[in-house]
């Protein structure tokens, strides 16, 4: 929503939520980048002694992406800890996979590395196989995971029969997308309305669970609807709080760009009125006043408005700066 | 005396030509003053991966090889296989696996066998590593260097034959270093390692085995220069002549020229071509009131043209000349010898358009 308070302080986008605390190194905007990036991650974990694992997720799209191959048989060679997840909702935006892929088996195109195909819309399915998978990740190098039969406990089985020397895999979890890729596209241009409900019908992962629990006297169906509303509530909450957030502070246009802030400058559309305040110094700040002061212009947060007479002066502080900090 | 230049820079070509290298410690112990800057990228390489674990060496032929040019020689005896990886030839893959090795703490030198082949990774160069600090509102930094050979080789055709300086330096996010001398590639590749940011290090094939005294303080395993600081090589009072990487050596014999026709030509080497250092560029042509840049990149879009707006945007009343640029030829390099040397800067070039700035031209028909 581009706002302050946002995960990515308004500096990323739909496309770029990161916790890197929790482990969660984000969404990635190019398909197919994101599985080199993962497969580093594992390397790191390797490298580190972490016992860990990277969970690299991708679309049925950027399956055919060569980086992948490039990165799977890197993390095959040195045994990285890495599983490659598949999710295959049929449809690369609005191409469909036997349009894209002459091998639509996902789980399969590891060749050297072998591959699992998973139900992804059924919970349990998917978290035994993740389970599995992560164990075997750090036992033995990567997994190929594409997620598709509705109990995967037999492929798990017959999986580790087939893994026993000890080398990575891939998971393809088979899955479905209801509404369009983006908000530019409506979904219905390149499949079937009857498609589309027929999965919800037939298929829908939350359904499957409802059905689970009520057959097992788990809960009633006033608890589940109860569930249901406060998880609406919930949203609908988060989604309000998120709009009175602030849009981010102008400074922050420069922040972020590098590490530290000094060192080096940036310029705005119109470099003679808006760049970067990049140092630190206190000198720098004073000169840049000073020239606010002998202009029409203004400050905004550590970004600086200010006219084009000073720009030597600028530029000498700056150097100073450099020097100090290095 | 250009034929003989020409021929010495050819001469230290290729791989399976390369005198035996001598290793740094070498150097220290028998208290030479002089340093190939091979040995300056090697012993960097070697003082940081021996200072930080969390740094180490990626790419094709870095290890069991010793480095397509020997950059990298003795790194893997010395750190094992772990931190010196040798990778299959696929950029894409070993540059992704660098950066995403980087988000989670690890110092990734990623080399790539010369930067032509970076044209395969330069999604990971600027996508994933130039703006993860940014778009994570600095959650995810990437401390990740990628080297290698970069500029004009001999020889060696049209896609092995090109200047990246332009392409990474218009992108916020990485910094682009551009050493010269032995002390530049010891003092810049150890700043870069230790930058918390991705940093693009252009070396130049041409001068790995060049020689050039190198001080005490240069040699001592603290050194580090500043990012963003260009340096002036050569004080002058008449015209101020940029340059970075081979083209410095040019500019310097060029200097040398001029002198003899009573010009006095500061030489500026850029060192870092993002951040670019405006200020001393700006500086020198205030005092000499005249510019000529050097580059071997294609001339639109260059360094050139960005330190000509710098100068005509901050110091346009100071100039009593139009700047000239002397950039590679527009065209992509071709292979015969005749058509390459056409293709670069050659020092004569440097030497004419510094008279024409100082109104010293002779008539055209005189130079061709």
């Amino acid at each position: 929503m581009g706002r302050q308070d946002g995960c990515s302080r308004g500096k990323g986008g739909s496309m770029h939520f990161y916790k890197k605390d929790a482990g969660f190194y984000g969404g990635h905007g190019i398909v197919g980048a994101q599985v080199p990036l993962g497969c580093g991650l594992a390397f790191a974990q390797k490298y580190k002694k972490e016992e860990s694992v990277t969970f690299a997720m991708y679309g049925d799209g950027a399956a055919n992406q060569g980086q992948l191959f490039e990165a799977l048989n890197m993390a095959a060679l040195w045994d990285l800890p890495a599983i490659l997840v598949c999710e295959n909702n049929h449809y690369g935006m609005g191409t469909a996979e036997w349009r894209a892929a002459k091998s639509p088996s996902y789980y399969k195109r590891g060749d050297y590395v072998p591959g699992l195909k998973v139900d992804g819309m059924d919970a349990f399915a998917v978290k035994q196989a993740c389970k599995f998978a992560k164990e075997h990740a750090l036992k033995n190098g990567p997994i190929l995971k594409t997620v598709v039969e509705s109990y995967a406990g037999k492929y798990i089985s017959s999986f580790k029969a087939l893994t026993n020397g000890g080398d990575p895999a891939i998971l393809e979890m088979d899955t479905y997308r209801y509404h369009g890729h983006s908000m530019s596209d409506p979904g219905s241009t390149y499949r079937t309305r009857d498609e589309i409900s027929g999965v919800r019908q037939e298929r829908d992962p939350i359904e499957r669970i409802r059905k689970l629990i009520l057959a097992h006297d788990i809960a009633t169906e006033k608890e589940l609807k109860d569930i249901e509303k406060q998880a609406r509530k919930e949203v609908d909450e988060a989604i309000a709080k998120a709009k009175e957030s602030p849009m981010p502070d102008e400074s922050e246009l420069f922040t972020n760009v590098y590490r530290k802030g000094y060192g080096v400058e940036s310029f705005g559309a119109d470099r003679k009125e808006l760049r970067s305040q990049t140092g630190k110094n206190s000198d720098l700040t004073l000169l840049i006043t000073q020239s606010l002061k002998q202009s029409p212009t203004h400050l905004i947060g550590h970004a600086v408005l200010y006219g084009a007479n000073n720009m030597l002066a600028f530029y000498w502080s700056l150097i100073e700066d450099w020097s100090d900090n290095s | 005396m250009l034929g003989v230049i020409r021929q010495k820079f050819a001469g230290a070509k290729g791989v399976g030509r390369l005198r035996p290298v001598a290793s740094a410690m070498r150097h220290y112990s028998s208290g030479t003053k002089e340093m190939t800057v091979r040995d300056a990228l090697n012993s960097a390489l070697d003082e940081e991966m021996a200072a930080d674990p969390n740094v180490f060496v990626m790419g094709e032929e870095v290890g069991e090889y010793q480095g397509a040019y020997k950059i990298t020689k003795g790194l893997l005896d010395k750190y094992g296989p772990e931190r010196v990886v040798d990778t299959p030839i696929t950029e894409a893959g070993f540059a992704g696996i660098g950066v995403g090795s980087a988000y989670h703490g690890l110092k990734p030198v990623i080399e790539f066998m010369t930067f032509n082949f970076s044209m395969q990774a330069i999604d990971h160069i600027i996508n994933s590593a130039a703006k993860s600090n940014y778009m994570s509102a600095g959650q995810i930094n990437v401390p990740i260097v990628f080297r290698g050979p970069n500029g004009p080789a001999a020889g060696v055709g049209a896609q092995h034959s090109q200047c990246y300086g332009a392409w990474y330096g218009s992108v916020p996010g990485l910094k682009v270093l551009v050493p010269y001398s032995s002390e530049d590639a010891r003092g810049l590749l150890k700043a870069a390692i230790r930058d918390p940011d991705p940093v693009v290090f252009l070396e130049n094939e041409l001068l790995y085995g060049e020689s050039f005294p190198v001080s005490a303080e240069a040699l001592d395993s603290s050194f580090c220069l500043p990012i963003g600081k260009a340096k002036i090589e050569r004080e002058g009072k008449d015209i101020t002549i940029t340059a970075f990487s081979k083209m410095v050596g040019y500019a310097l014999k060029a200097a040398e020229i001029l002198e003899k026709d009573g010009i006095s030509a500061e030489i500026i080497n850029l060192r870092s071509i993002r951040p670019l250092d405006r200020a001393t560029i700006n500086a020198s042509v205030r005092k000499t009131n005249r510019l000529v840049t050097v580059e071997e990149g294609f001339p639109q879009h260059g360094i050139g043209a960005e330190i000509c707006a710098s100068v005509v945007e901050d110091s346009f009343g100071y100039l009593d000349a139009p700047v000239e640029r002397i950039a590679g030829a527009d065209v992509p390099t071709p292979y015969a010898a005749n058509l390459e040397r056409m293709a670069f800067p050659q020092i004569e070039d440097i030497v004419r358009a510094a008279k024409r700035v100082c109104y010293r031209s002779v008539p055209l028909a005189a130079t061709a």
